[in-house]
C-alpha cells in the first residue's frame, strides 16, 4: 500500500520541490520526467493488487469522509494507462518545450495534472473524487493558458474552466443527491447499498435524475454536448499536454467516473430513461464532432473533434450500459489519440508552428518516423480490422449499439464512416502530395527525444488491444463476440471512408468541400458567444460587479474599515483635551466604585 | 447637639460642590479653588471622626495630625500649582481649560 | 457646640462653596473661598479642634487664598466669558454632585448615629492619669482645661517626628520648584 501512497504523493511533491525551491534551475523537467517515470514503474508494480487504505480528512457528525486509496482492477488499469501516457508525454515535452521561457511552470504544471488524475482515479469516494475534479479542472486551466499572453490561450483557458464549472456543479447536485438516496459516498458503500436491493427500492425518477446530474459532471470534463466547445479551443495549449490531457487521460475521466458508478451500483440502474438520455448525448455528440472534424483545417482541431467524436463512443457505451466497451475504448483510445496528438506536435515543431494543413503537405519523405507513426495511429483511430487496437474496442460498441438501439446503430456506423474519412483528408493533405509552403518544405525529422515516444506508442497502439497485452495491463476488456453485420459494416464504412478520402483529397492545393455548417461548428461557439454570454454572463457581470462593490467592498471591507474608524472616532472624543471631560468621567468613575462597593 | 451623621453630611455637601465645580468652571483657578474646597471637606470629616471617637476621654489626635498635614501639604500643592498656571499662561495665554486642549488625540 | 452655632456656620460654609462656583469673576470666587473656610474654622473650633481652626483661618485663608488673588491679580484675569455651547458640563456637574449626595445620605442613613462623648472638665480630668503628672498637659487637664495645642505637639513631636521631618523637606522641595518654574524661561 505504501508504495500506492508514493504514486499518489510524489507528482504533487516534486511539483512542489520545482515551483517552490528549484524554480529556474534547468534541472526543473529532468527531474519531473523522472517521477513520471518512477511513478509509470510504480503503476506497473501495483498491477494486480486490491487494497483500500486512506485517513479521515473530514467528520461531521455520522459522516466520515476519508481521503482514501482505493486499489483494484479498473483503478490499476486506468492508472498504467495515465502514467504510461504521462510518462511519454514527459518525455516529449523535454524536446518540444526546450525552447519555452517558462518550461518549468509548464512541467509543474504537467506535475500538478498527474497528481489530480492520480487523485480520481485512485479515489474511494465521490467527495474525494470531486475534488480532485476541481484539481484536473485547474491543471488544465493552467496548461490551456500556458501561453497566456496570447489572448486566445487565455480566453480558451477561461472557457474550459467555465464549461468545467457548469458540469461541476451538476456533479456535485448529482453526488449530493446519490448520498441522500442512498446515505453513502463510497464506491464500496454504494456497491452494499445496490446489493442490497437499494437501486429497487429507490424511486426510479430520483435515482435517474441523481444519474444524470452525476453525468452533467462528465459532459464538462470529457466535453459531451452541450458543452463540448471548449475541448476545440482547448487547443491552445501546448501540444503534449494536449495530448496528456485533451486526448488521452483527463478528458477520459468523465468516463471512467461514469464507468466507476456503473460498477458501484450496477448496470440496472442505469436503464430507463437515464441511460438512454446518456447514450443519445454520446451518439449526437459523436456524430455531430465527427461532421465538424472533417472540415477543420488547423490539425490540432481535427483531432479535437476526433477526440470528442470518440469521447461519444464511449458515453454512448457506458449509456448502452456496456461500460466495459466504453472503458476498453478509453484504454486504445488513450494509446491511440495520445500518438496522434504527439505525432501532431511534432509536425507542428517541424514545421515552425504552423498548424494549417493545407500550408503542408509532402512531409511523408521529409519526416518518415513521424509519418510512419502517425499512419498508425491513424489505422488504430479507423479501426482497421483485426491489426490495430481501435478495432477490437470499436467493434465492441458497434456490438452494444446493435444489440442496444438500431438508431444509435446507424449513427455510430455513420460516425465510423466519418472517422475514416476525416483521418484520410488529414493523412493526405499532411503527408501526401507536394509541400505548399515554405514551413512545409524546410520540415526534417524531429529527434529521438520525439520520436522515441512516438515509436513506442506505435506500437501500444497497434498492439494494445490484443488479448495478451489487455489482459497484461488490467485493462477492462469484455468478451469479444463475433458480429457479422456488425463486421460487414465497420468493414465496409472503412473502405467507404477511406476511399472517398483518398479520391478527394488525393493532390489537392485547397478544400474541394466547403460545407460552412459543418466547418463553423454548428454554430454552437456563435450561439453561446452572441446569446449566452451576451445576455446570461454580463447580467450576470453586472449582479457580481454589485454584490462586489456594494457587499464585499462597501458592507465588508468598506464597512470594516469605517466601523474601525468611528470606533476610534469614538475614542478620540473621549481623549477629547477636555479638562472636565476628563474629570467628570474621573467623578463618575468614583461614585460608580462607591456604588459598587457600598450598596 | 449635632451628630456625627449632621457634620458628615455638611462635609459631604462641601465635597459635591468642590467636585461640580472642577466639572463646571473652566478657569483653572478656580477649578484649583474647588480642588481645595474637596481637601477641606474631607478635613472636615477627619476632624470630626476624631471628635466623635475619643481615647482616654480626648479627643483622637491623630486625626488632627492627618488635617495637620493636609493642610501642609495642600500648602505646598498650592504654590506648585499656581507657578505651573503661570507658566501656563505665559506660554499659551490663557487659562481657560476650553482652549487648553493639547492632550487631544 | 450649640445647634444654632453648627447650623449657622454650616450654612456660611455651603454658601460660601456654592459662591465659589456661582461667581463668574474669580476675584469673587476666591473671596467666597475665604469665607467657606471661616465657616469651615468655626466648625473646627466647635469640634474642639483650637489649634486646625486657627490654622484653617491663617493658612487657607490668610495665605493660600492670599497667593491666589496675588495670581489672579498678576494674571489679569477678566470674568469668565459665558460658554459658547451648551449646558451639558453643567448638568454633568450638578447630575454628578447629585449622585454624590444621594449616596452619601444612602450610606449616612445606615451607620449607626452617634452623640458627641463629653469633653466636659470631670473627663478631662480623668483623662490626666494618662500623663506624666506635673507636666503642663497634666496640669491644664487636671484643671479642666483642653490643652489642645500643647497635645497636638506632644503627638507631633513624639509619634509623628519623622513625617514630620520630611514635610519640611517637601516644602523646601516645593518652594525651589516654584522658583525654577517661575524663572522666564531662556528663549
Amino acid at each position: 500500500m505504501t508504495l500506492a501512497w508514493i504514486l499518489f504523493y510524489l507528482p504533487i511533491a516534486v511539483a512542489a520541490v520545482n515551483q517552490l525551491v528549484l524554480r529556474r534551475n534547468p534541472l526543473v523537467p529532468y527531474l519531473a520526467t523522472a517521477a513520471a517515470g518512477a511513478c509509470f514503474v510504480t503503476s506497473l508494480l501495483l498491477l494486480g493488487t486490491t487494497e483500500t487504505s486512506g485517513f479521515s480528512w473530514a467528520t461531521v457528525g455520522g459522516l466520515d469522509i476519508k481521503i482514501a486509496l482505493k486499489l483494484d482492477h479498473l483503478s490499476t488499469g486506468m492508472m498504467v494507462v495515465v502514467t504510461g501516457v504521462g510518462l511519454l508525454v514527459h518525455v516529449f515535452s523535454l524536446a518540444y518545450m526546450k525552447k519555452d521561457e517558462a518550461v518549468n511552470r509548464y512541467f509543474c504544471g504537467l506535475g500538478l495534472f498527474m497528481f489530480s488524475m492520480t487523485g480520481i482515479v485512485l479515489s474511494e469516494n465521490f467527495i474525494m473524487m470531486f475534488i480532485f475534479w476541481e484539481l484536473v479542472g485547474l491543471s488544465s486551466y493552467l496548461l490551456i493558458s500556458h501561453w497566456y499572453h496570447k489572448d486566445s490561450a487565455a480566453d480558451a483557458g477561461k472557457k474550459a474552466f467555465l464549461c468545467n464549472r457548469l458540469g461541476d456543479f451538476s456533479f456535485m447536485i448529482g453526488v449530493l443527491l446519490l448520498w441522500g438516496i442512498s446515505g453513502s459516498l463510497t464506491f464500496e458503500g454504494l456497491k452494499s447499498w445496490a446489493d442490497g436491493g437499494g437501486v429497487a427500492a429507490a424511486s426510479t425518477g430520483v435515482l435517474g435524475a441523481a444519474i444524470l446530474c452525476i453525468f452533467g459532471g462528465a459532459v464538462g470534463k470529457s466535453a459531451q454536448l452541450p458543452l463540448h466547445v471548449w475541448l476545440p479551443d482547448a487547443m491552445e495549449g501546448p501540444t503534449p499536454a494536449s495530448a496528456l490531457i485533451h486526448a488521452a487521460t483527463m478528458v477520459a475521466a468523465g468516463v471512467y467516473m461514469l464507468f466507476r458508478l456503473q460498477l458501484s451500483i450496477g448496470a440496472e440502474a442505469f436503464a430507463g430513461f437515464a441511460g438512454t438520455t446518456i447514450a443519445w448525448i454520446g451518439g449526437l455528440t459523436a456524430l455531430l464532432s465527427a461532421l465538424m472534424a472533417s472540415q477543420q483545417n488547423d490539425i490540432k482541431r481535427i483531432l479535437a473533434y476526433s477526440t470528442l467524436s470518440q469521447l461519444g463512443y464511449m458515453i454512448m457505451a457506458v449509456g448502452l450500459l456496456a461500460g466495459e466497451a466504453g472503458m476498453f475504448h478509453l484504454y486504445t483510445h488513450a494509446w491511440f489519440k495520445a500518438l496522434l496528438f504527439l505525432g501532431a506536435g511534432s509536425i507542428i515543431y517541424a514545421c515552425h508552428h504552423q498548424q494549417n494543413i493545407w500550408k503542408m503537405g509532402g512531409l511523408l519523405r521529409k519526416m518518415p518516423i513521424t509519418a510512419a507513426s502517425f499512419a498508425a495511429g491513424t489505422a488504430a483511430l479507423i479501426a482497421v480490422p483485426y491489426v490495430t487496437s481501435g478495432f477490437w474496442s470499436k467493434e465492441e460498441i458497434l456490438t452494444a449499439a446493435y444489440n442496444g438501439n438500431k438508431f444509435l446503430f446507424v449513427i455510430a456506423v455513420a460516425v465510423a464512416f466519418l472517422t475514416a474519412f476525416y483521418m484520410t483528408r488529414a493523412f493526405v493533405v499532411t503527408f501526401l502530395g507536394k509541400p505548399r509552403s515554405d514551413d512545409a518544405s524546410h520540415a526534417h525529422e524531429v529527434g529521438p527525444f520525439m520520436w522515441i515516444p512516438l515509436a513506442v506508442l506505435a506500437i501500444l497502439a497497434i498492439v494494445s488491444g490484443f488479448g495478451f497485452v489487455s489482459e497484461k495491463l488490467n485493462a477492462t476488456r469484455p468478451e469479444h463476440t463475433a458480429n457479422t453485420t456488425v463486421l460487414i459494416a465497420s468493414i465496409a464504412t472503412l473502405v467507404l471512408g477511406v476511399g472517398a478520402g483518398f479520391v478527394l483529397y488525393r493532390g489537392k492545393e485547397s478544400d474541394p468541400l466547403s460545407i460552412p455548417l459543418f466547418r463553423d461548428r454548428f454554430y454552437f461557439d456563435g450561439f453561446y458567444d452572441n446569446f449566452l454570454v451576451r445576455y446570461f454572463q454580463d447580467a450576470f457581470a453586472a449582479i457580481i460587479h454589485f454584490f462586489d462593490e456594494l457587499l464585499i467592498n462597501g458592507l465588508l471591507v468598506g464597512g470594516l474599515s469605517r466601523g474601525a474608524v468611528s470606533v476610534g472616532n469614538l475614542f478620540r472624543k473621549l481623549q477629547g483635551g477636555q479638562l472636565q471631560a476628563y474629570s467628570f468621567a474621573f467623578g463618575l468613575g468614583v461614585i460608580l466604585v462607591i456604588y459598587f462597593t457600598v450598596f | 447637639m449635632a451628630t456625627l451623621n449632621d457634620y458628615l453630611l455638611v462635609s459631604g455637601l462641601l465635597f459635591a460642590i468642590g467636585l461640580a465645580g472642577v466639572v463646571i468652571r473652566r478657569n483653572i483657578i478656580v477649578v484649583f479653588m474647588c480642588l481645595e474646597l474637596m481637601l477641606s471637606a474631607a478635613n472636615l470629616s477627619l476632624i470630626s471622626f476624631s471628635r466623635f471617637n475619643t481615647i482616654n476621654g480626648l479627643p483622637d489626635y491623630n486625626g488632627q495630625m492627618l488635617v495637620f498635614f493636609v493642610i501642609t501639604v495642600a500648602a505646598a500643592e498650592v504654590a506648585v500649582g499656581l507657578a505651573i498656571i503661570v507658566a501656563l499662561y505665559r506660554s499659551r495665554q490663557t487659562i481657560h481649560t476650553d482652549e487648553l486642549t493639547s492632550l487631544k488625540g | 457646640m450649640p445647634s444654632y452655632l453648627f447650623w449657622l456656620f454650616s450654612t456660611i460654609m455651603l454658601i460660601g462653596g456654592a459662591a465659589v462656583v456661582a461667581f463668574r469673576n474669580p476675584v469673587s470666587s476666591a473671596l467666597s473661598v475665604v469665607t467657606c473656610f471661616i465657616g469651615l474654622a468655626g466648625l473646627f473650633i466647635g469640634l474642639s479642634a483650637f489649634f486646625v481652626g486657627i490654622i484653617q483661618i491663617l493658612v487657607y485663608s490668610g495665605a493660600v487664598m492670599v497667593l491666589f488673588l496675588f495670581i489672579i491679580m498678576l494674571l489679569d484675569l477678566k470674568d469668565e466669558q459665558k460658554r459658547a455651547k451648551g449646558f451639558a458640563p453643567l448638568a454633568a456637574g450638578i447630575g454628578l454632585a447629585i449622585a454624590f449626595v444621594v449616596q452619601l445620605i444612602g450610606v449616612l442613613s445606615r451607620t449607626p448615629n452617634k452623640v458627641a462623648p463629653p469633653l466636659d472638665a470631670q473627663s478631662l480630668a480623668a483623662a490626666a492619669g494618662n500623663f506624666v503628672p506635673g507636666t503642663k498637659i497634666a496640669a491644664a487637664l487636671k484643671d479642666g482645661r483642653l490643652p489642645d495645642v500643647h497635645l497636638i505637639g506632644h503627638t507631633l513631636f513624639t509619634q509623628y517626628n519623622l513625617p514630620f521631618q520630611i514635610l519640611g523637606v517637601l516644602l523646601l522641595v516645593a518652594t525651589v520648584g516654584v522658583v525654577v518654574l517661575s524663572k522666564k524661561q531662556a528663549e
